[in-house]
C-alpha cells in the first residue's frame, strides 16, 4: 500500500518505520529537513521537505498514487486541513492525529462531514490502556483482541503461588479449556510451553482468557485479592485528564498532583467533583507521604519527563503496595527499562502506532487471511497475532490434533460468533473465526505461515 | 565497522560477477573459440569464492555510511582485479597490471585501452571489454539491491555511494523499487540502441557492444578506428543521440514515464545540459568547418556533435581525430571532459548539476559582498539546496583538483608532452577515455610506465566512485575503530586463556 505520512515526530516515525517493516510504500512530509534526514537514514521510505497542507507537496510525496494519509504533526488543525485537502485530491484514506479535548467530543461530525476516515487521539488511547491496567490490577500487561473480546495478559507468578513447582497441566486443572498459557519468560528466555512444561514462582507467564475467567484464574494461582480503590496521579497533562474522568465513572477514588497552578485549576473545573487535584511538586516525597501515598492501591507517573517517571516508579515500588503504571515518551531504552523494577510501562508512541497499523491491516485484508493485530510480547522476543480467517486453506476444518503447526506456534484462541474458544484437540478453524496465535518466529504475514 | 556484513555483501559482488561471466563464455562457445576455458575457469573461482562468503547471512545487519562507502569502494576493486584474470589466462593481455588497467577502465566505463591492436581480440574478450561498461555503468551494488532483497534504511548508503550526483535521490519509497525502476529504464534504451543500430546495416555482435559501451558511457570500440569504422551518418547519428540520452539523469526518464512532462523538462540541470551541449557544438562547428571540412556545414556539424557528445557525456568514441583541431575547439573539448554529463546518469565527469551549484554559490559570495546584509539562498529547481550539499559540493571540487594535479605531476615523470600529461589525467579521471596529443582518439595509454598505470587506475575508479568512497577507503580514521576492535579481542583472548 502507497502511505503518505505528515510529521516525522516520535510517532511519525515509530509509524513510518513499522509500517515499512510490514512492506507498505512509506512517503514522509515534514518541514524540518534534519526530521526529514533522519528517518529517511532509519529506514526505508522516501522523504519530502515541506509543509503538508500544500496541495503540490503533497503532489510531489505521490498523493494521486496514495491509498491512505496519515497526519501525525503536532498540531490538530494542522492535522485535519491536510487530511482535508488530500481528500479532495484522491479517495485515500485519511487518518488524523487529533488531541485537543473539545475536537474529539465532535468525532462523530468531523468523521461524517469531513470525510476523515478515522482520529486518533494518543492521549486517550495512554489513558484507556492505563485504565485496563488498574481494572485488572494483578496483570502487568493487557493485549486485547476481537475487538477487545480476547485479552491477552502478563503476569508474575507470585512466590506462594500454589502453581509454582506444577506442570501446567496438573496446575490449571480444571480450568484448562478456558485458560491458556501461552508464553513463558524466565531468565530472559521465552517458552512456548506445552502441558508437561513446569511453572516456577518468578515466571513471567502470558496467557488468554476471557473476561469471566481472568479473576477465576488469579484467584486460583494465588494471586491476593486486591481491590483497587485508590488511585494517586502524578503530572496533570491530558492523559491524567482522559485517565481521571475514566477511573472516576468506574468508581475509583482518583488523587492527582500537578505542579502548575493553572493546570490545576483546568483540571479542577473541567473533572467531576470526585477527583481531588492537588498543586505541588510530585517528585517531592514528603507531599507523596502527606497525600497518602502509603494507603494508595494504585499510582501513575505520567508527568513528561520520561525520567522523573521512572525515578517515581521506582521508589513507589519499592516502598509501597500500590501498583505503579509508568509512562515512557522518548526514551529508547527498552532493554534497561525492562529489566527495571517499573510495574506496568506503557508507550503512548507504540500505542498510536499500534491502533494505526491495525487499521492498516485490516485494510489490506479485505480477502486474504493477513495479520490483523500484532503485538509485540516480551520485549519483542515472542509476538502474539490475530488472524481473521477469510479465504479458504488445508487448515480449515482439520482438527488441531491432526494439523501440523510450526515448531514454537502456539494457537491459542479462536473466536467464533462472538464466543471465545480455547481450543483443544478436537476443535478446528473454521471460515470465519478470528484466531490468536502466539510465536516466537517473525515474520508471519498469513495465516498458512503457522503451518510447518 | 561492521566487517562480516562488508564481506557478505562483497560475496555477493562476487556471485553477480560470476553471473556476468557467464556471457563471455557462451560468446566464446557460440564463436567457437578457445579461450572461453579462461572466462569459466575465474567465473567458477569467483562464484565459489561467492558462494562461501555468503553462504551464513551475518546476525548484526547494522549497517552505517561508512561502511556503504567502504563495501563500494571495495566491489569495485575486486571487481576489477578478478575480472582482469581472464585477459591474463587467455594470453591476449600478457601483463596483469595492463589487464587490470583494461578492466578498470571497462568497470569504470573510462574506455581508456592499452591496446593497440583492438581487432586482434577474441570475440568472448571484446564481449566481456564491451560488457563491463554496461555492468559499471548503472552500477553492481545497484543491481545488487535491485536483485537481493535487503532490508532496512542502510541500504541507502550503498546506493548514495555508488551512483553520481551531489545528492541521491529515491524515484520511490523503497530503495529496491528505485534500482529495478533505474535498471529497467537502463535495459530497455540499451536494447532500443541496439535495434536502431542493427536497422543501419550493423552487423549484430557490433551492434550489441556498441550498445552496451554507449550505455555505460564507456567507449570502447571493437574497431581500431572505434565509430569512424562505419562509415554511415545514420549509425554515428544513432550513437551521437544516444551518448546524450545516456549522460541524461535517468529521473527524467522516470518523470517522462509516470506522465509528469511538465516536470521532467522544467528540471533546470537538463536545461543546462542541452545548453552547454548546444553552444559547444556551435561554436566547435564555426571553428572547424573552414579549415577541416573545407566549408561542408553539415559534416562539420556531424563531428562537431559526435565529438561533444562523446566528450560531454564521458563516452569516449570517436569518428575522427579532434586531436588535429584548431587550438580553441581542443581547449573546449578539455573544459567539458570536467564538466561531464547530468548527476543520475551514466557518465561521469564533475556533472552539470555540481557545476550549477558551484556557480550559483560563487555568485552568493559576489552578492554578500554588495549587499553584506543580503539574504541568498542558493536553489535548484525552486527548491532550497542544502548548505550540507553545497559543503559536499566544493569540497568535492577541491579534492577533485587536488587529485587531479598530483596525478598529473606523477605522469609528468614519464616525460611526455604537457598536453599528454594534463589530458591523460583528465580523461581518466572524468572516466572518458581519449585524451589529446598521444593519449588522442588515435593513440592509446600502453606506453606509460607501471607506477602511472596504477596512478591512472586509481583515477579511475575515483572519478566513477565520486572520489569520497575510494578517499574513505583510504582514509586511516577509517580503519582506527576498526583496529581497536580486533587488538581488544586478541587481548580478551589471551586474558580468558
Amino acid at each position: 500500500m502507497n502511505i503518505i505520512i505528515v510529521g516525522c515526530g516520535k510517532v511519525g516515525s515509530t509509524l513510518a518505520e513499522q509500517l515499512a517493516a510490514e512492506g507498505h510504500d512509506i512517503t514522509v512530509i515534514d518541514t524540518n529537513e534534519e526530521a526529514v534526514k533522519h528517518v529517511t537514514a532509519q529506514c526505508d521510505v522516501m522523504g519530502v521537505t515541506g509543509n503538508g497542507v500544500v496541495h503540490r507537496v503533497q503532489q510531489d510525496a505521490g498523493i494521486e498514487y496514495a491509498d491512505m494519509f496519515i497526519a501525525m504533526t503536532g498540531s490538530d488543525e494542522l492535522n485535519l486541513l491536510c487530511c482535508l485537502i488530500a481528500k479532495k485530491s484522491t479517495q485515500c484514506k485519511t487518518i488524523a492525529r487529533v488531541r485537543n479535548p473539545d475536537y474529539i467530543t465532535e468525532r462523530g461530525f468531523i468523521k461524517e462531514k469531513l470525510g476523515i476516515n478515522m482520529l486518533i487521539n494518543p492521549e486517550l488511547e495512554s489513558a484507556n490502556e492505563i485504565a485496563r491496567l488498574f481494572s485488572i490490577p494483578s496483570a502487568i500487561e493487557v493485549d486485547t483482541f476481537a475487538r477487545g473480546r480476547i485479552d491477552l495478559l502478563k503476569t508474575i507468578l507470585p512466590a506462594h503461588s500454589p502453581f509454582a513447582g506444577q506442570p501446567i497441566r496438573q496446575a490449571l486443572g480444571n480450568l484448562s479449556g478456558k485458560v491458556l498459557i501461552c508464553a513463558i519468560e524466565r531468565d530472559g528466555d521465552v517458552i512456548i510451553p506445552t502441558g508437561d512444561d513446569l511453572l516456577l514462582a518468578g515466571d513471567k507467564i502470558s496467557f488468554v482468557a476471557s473476561r469471566k475467567e481472568v479473576s477465576r484464574f488469579f484467584k486460583k494461582a494465588g494471586f491476593a485479592k486486591e481491590h483497587i480503590k485508590k488511585i494517586m496521579i502524578v503530572g496533570g497533562g491530558k492523559i491524567s485528564y482522559y485517565l481521571a474522568r475514566r477511573l472516576d465513572d468506574i468508581g475509583f477514588h482518583v488523587k492527582i498532583i500537578e505542579i502548575d497552578k493553572e493546570h490545576c485549576e483546568t483540571l479542577n473545573q473541567l473533572l467531576p467533583a470526585g477527583v481531588t487535584i492537588i498543586h505541588g511538586d510530585g517528585s517531592d516525597q514528603s507531599l507523596l507521604l502527606e497525600e497518602g501515598i502509603e494507603a494508595a492501591d494504585g499510582f501513575a507517573s505520567i508527568t513528561d519527563i520520561d525520567e522523573e517517571n521512572i525515578m517515581l516508579s521506582l521508589y513507589v515500588e519499592s516502598n509501597f503496595r500500590a501498583k505503579t503504571v509508568t509512562k515512557i515518551n522518548k526514551l529508547n531504552f527498552e532493554g534497561i527499562i525492562d529489566q527495571l523494577n517499573l510495574g506496568s510501562v506503557i508507550y503512548p508512541k507504540y500505542i498510536t502506532a499500534e491502533m494505526i497499523l491495525s487499521y492498516v491491516r485490516a485494510l489490506g485484508n479485505t480477502t486474504g487471511s493477513n495479520v490483523q493485530t500484532l503485538y509485540n510480547i516480551i520485549g519483542g522476543k515472542a509476538q502474539a497475532l490475530e488472524f481473521n480467517i477469510r479465504s479458504e486453506s488445508d487448515a480449515i476444518g482439520v482438527e488441531l490434533m491432526n494439523l501440523k503447526l510450526k515448531k514454537n506456534v502456539l494457537l491459542c484462541c479462536i473466536s467464533r460468533h462472538g464466543r471465545i474458544l480455547i481450543p483443544g484437540g478436537r476443535d478446528s478453524v473454521q471460515l470465519g473465526d478470528t484466531v490468536v496465535v502466539v510465536t516466537t518466529n517473525k515474520g508471519m504475514n498469513d495465516f498458512k505461515d503457522i503451518l510447518a | 565497522m561492521n566487517y562480516r556484513m562488508i564481506l557478505y555483501l562483497l560475496g555477493w559482488v562476487l556471485n553477480i560477477q560470476s553471473i556476468c561471466l557467464l556471457l563471455p563464455v557462451a560468446v566464446g562457445v557460440f564463436y567457437g573459440e578457445g579461450q572461453w576455458k579462461a572466462y569459466a575457469l575465474v567465473m567458477a573461482l569467483s562464484l565459489v569464492c561467492g558462494i562461501l562468503l555468503t553462504l551464513k547471512k551475518p546476525k548484526r545487519t547494522v549497517f552505517f555510511v561508512r561502511e556503504g562507502f567502504v563495501t563500494v569502494a571495495l566491489a569495485w576493486l575486486a571487481l576489477s582485479l578478478d575480472g582482469a584474470v581472464p585477459f591474463l589466462l587467455t594470453g591476449e593481455i600478457p601483463s596483469y597490471l595492463d589487464a587490470v588497467f583494461e578492466m578498470a577502465s571497462g568497470y569504470t566505463t573510462t574506455g581508456a585501452s592499452i591496446l593497440t591492436n583492438v581487432e586482434a581480440l577474441s570475440h568472448c574478450s571484446l564481449f566481456w571489454r564491451s560488457f563491463s561498461h554496461w555492468i559499471g555503468g548503472m552500477g553492481v551494488l545497484v543491481f545488487l539491491i535491485a536483485i537481493v532483497p535487503l532490508t532496512g534504511g542502510h541500504i541507502m548508503s550503498l546506493m548514495k555511494a555508488e551512483s553520481p550526483g551531489p545528492s541521491v535521490e529515491k524515484l520511490v519509497p523503497r530503495v529496491r523499487q528505485t534500482a529495478v525502476i533505474l535498471y529497467s529504464i537502463y535495459i530497455s534504451l540499451t536494447i532500443l540502441e541496439a535495434m536502431l543500430l542493427l536497422a543501419g546495416g550493423m552487423p549484430w555482435f557490433d551492434s550489441i557492444t556498441t550498445a552496451f559501451a554507449t550505455a555505460g558511457t564507456g567507449g570502447f570500440s571493437i574497431r581500431n578506428a572505434s565509430i569512424g569504422f562505419y562509415q554511415s551518418y545514420y549509425i554515428q547519428g544513432v550513437v551521437t543521440v544516444f551518448m546524450v540520452l545516456f549522460g541524461t539523469n535517468f529521473s527524467i526518464y522516470y518523470l517522462l514515464l509516470s506522465k509528469r512532462p511538465k516536470q521532467a523538462l522544467k528540471s533546470e540541470e537538463l536545461r543546462w545540459y542541452l545548453g552547454i551541449y548546444a553552444l559547444s557544438v556551435a561554436v566547435i562547428t564555426w571553428n572547424i568547418y573552414r579549415p577541416f571540412h573545407s566549408g561542408h556545414l553539415f559534416h562539420a556539424f556531424h563531428n562537431a556533435a559526435f565529438s561533444v557528445a562523446t566528450v560531454m557525456s564521458t563516452t569516449g568514441f570517436a569518428i575522427n581525430d579532434f586531436n588535429q583541431w584548431p587550438q580553441v575547439s581542443r581547449y573546449l573539448l578539455f573544459i567539458l571532459m570536467f564538466c561531464g554529463a547530468m548527476a543520475g546518469s551514466t557518465g561521469g565527469g564533475m556533472k552539470v548539476s555540481r557545476l550549477i551549484l558551484l556557480f550559483k554559490s560563487s555568485v552568493r559570495e559576489i552578492l554578500s559582498i554588495v549587499h553584506p546584509r543580503g539574504v541568498n539562498i542558493v536553489k535548484l529547481d525552486k527548491k532550497r539546496v542544502g548548505d550540507d550539499v553545497l559543503r559536499g559540493t566544493v569540497s568535492y571540487f577541491v579534492l577533485l583538483i587536488l587529485i587531479y594535479v598530483f596525478s598529473v605531476l606523477v605522469i609528468c615523470f614519464d616525460e611526455f608532452d604537457i598536453d599528454t600529461s594534463l589530458t591523460a589525467v583528465a580523461a581518466t579521471m572524468n572516466n572518458i577515455g581519449p585524451g589529446l596529443g598521444l593519449v588522442g582518439p588515435r593513440g592509446n595509454y600502453a606506453m606509460f610506465s607501471p607506477l602511472s598505470k596504477i596512478v591512472l587506475i586509481f583515477d579511475m575508479l575515483a572519478g566513477r566512485l565520486e572520489l569520497f568512497p575510494m578517499l574513505v577507503l583510504l582514509s586511516p580514521q577509517t580503519w582506527k575503530g576498526g583496529l581497536s576492535v580486533i587488538k581488544r579481542r586478541i587481548s580478551w583472548n589471551r586474558k580468558s586463556m
